[in-house]
């Protein structure tokens, strides 16, 4: 046991390369097997993922899912912010400049309606539950716009821990379901060209929602989506505890 | 050579993240805005330019093709490192608040699209209003 052991750990990352090569093999035999293709393999992949993360975070009382079982911690590594961010910037290649410019304006149009619409509806479910005061009302609209906008804006104008958790709880149910819905809805929503994808992005926010939403869907539209939702986090993080924090304010 | 295409990609997502950073502290906000948009835009710019040709062909853009064909993988080491086991304990709050916050924006997603495309002649100096 100790030599299987520190051998993972020592070489944890190129675990974490064979242990996602295997579920990625898995996820795409299931998805022509039981599915005969329709479901995407990387939907699969994905959904394996979340539910693997769950086990793992109720197994180890972590934060990071899978990555806090000892001899899967490459998978912290490999899924992190930096290798993430790389990877999406790579999908850039190739892009056509024309296609970035055709969606310009309506890309920032839905980041801000995106931030301000997560908001509005956020906080409205915080007040239909009894909540009067308007940083806790703010904090979990923040919430609903990212997981990261929400303790910002709950730090930045004073509310409690619980109701800041609480944020972040709400971020993360929006940025799973962006993950295993996205490709579901694509075919409703019109999701199926860079110029709605960019919109998509814009709208929904979340990178990590929006990465691997678009992944399982058409990996030909990941930079568009990538492009518009990088800006969101940034963009809620400005309105949150100032403008949005200020209506909130001056209705409760 | 391969790693002329990684170093280009590596060079642009550093100047994208450094500015992100800048507008960050210029906008006073705690977060790193567009950063990985900008790394994009630099990166779409120099795969659309002459000039950085030998850094983005052939072997050089392989370097950058195998890190565009791991993003599905990563994506997946991505999710099996969520904290899904808080946003389960987050309760009917946060599960509402979640969910209603997604199906909005995807209901919003063809409707927004559709303004897009009436005025899509229009856009061009678009990405500095993030």
């Amino acid at each position: 046991m100790d030599i299987i052991e520190t051998v993972f750990v020592r070489n944890n990352l190129v675990v974490a390369f064979a242990v996602v090569g295997v579920t990625i093999w898995l996820s795409y035999f299931l998805a022509n097997k039981l599915t005969a293709g329709r479901i995407h393999g990387s939907a699969i992949a994905i959904t394996l993922g979340l539910i693997a993360a769950y086990f793992g975070g109720v197994y180890t009382g972590g934060n990071t899912g899978v990555a806090d079982v000892a001899l899967l911690g490459g998978i912290g590594l490999m899924g992190g912010g930096m290798m993430r961010d790389f990877a999406i910037v790579a999908t850039a290649y190739g892009v056509h400049l024309s296609e970035l410019k055709k969606a310009g304006v309506a890309g920032v149009i839905s980041i801000f309606a995106g931030v301000i619409v997560s908001f509005i509806v956020g906080a409205a479910v915080a007040v239909m539950f009894g909540y009067t005061d308007a940083a806790a009302i703010t904090t979990i609209g923040a919430g609903a716009v990212t997981y990261i906008v929400g303790p910002v804006t709950g730090e930045a104008i004073g509310a409690s821990d619980a109701v800041i958790t609480l944020s972040v709880a709400a971020g993360l149910v929006k940025s799973i379901l962006v993950m295993i819905g996205t490709p579901l809805v694509a075919r409703y929503i019109g999701l199926d060209n860079p110029q709605s994808a960019m919109v998509f992005g814009g709208l929904m926010g979340t990178t990590s929602g929006v990465a691997a939403g678009l992944a399982a869907t058409d990996p030909k539209l990941v930079p568009y989506g990538a492009m518009t939702a990088t800006f969101y986090t940034g963009v809620g993080c400005l309105l949150g505890p100032s403008i949005l924090f200020f209506i909130v304010s001056g209705i409760f | 050579m391969i790693v002329y295409g990684v170093a280009l990609l590596s060079a642009c997502l550093i100047l994208g993240m450094l500015i992100g950073e800048a507008l960050g502290v210029a906008l006073g906000v705690e977060a790193n805005v567009g950063g990985v948009g900008i790394a994009m835009l630099f990166l779409v710019f120099a795969s659309n330019s002459d000039k950085f040709r030998t850094l983005t062909q052939d072997a050089a853009g392989s370097g950058i093709k195998f890190w565009s064909a791991m993003y599905i993988p990563i994506v997946v080491a991505m999710a099996a490192r969520q904290n899904v086991a808080a946003a389960v304990d987050g309760g009917v709050l946060a599960l509402l608040a979640g969910v209603a916050a997604v199906v909005v924006s995807f209901a919003l997603v063809p409707v927004l699209s559709r303004i897009g495309d009436s005025r899509a002649a229009t856009g061009s100096d678009e990405q500095e209003a993030g």
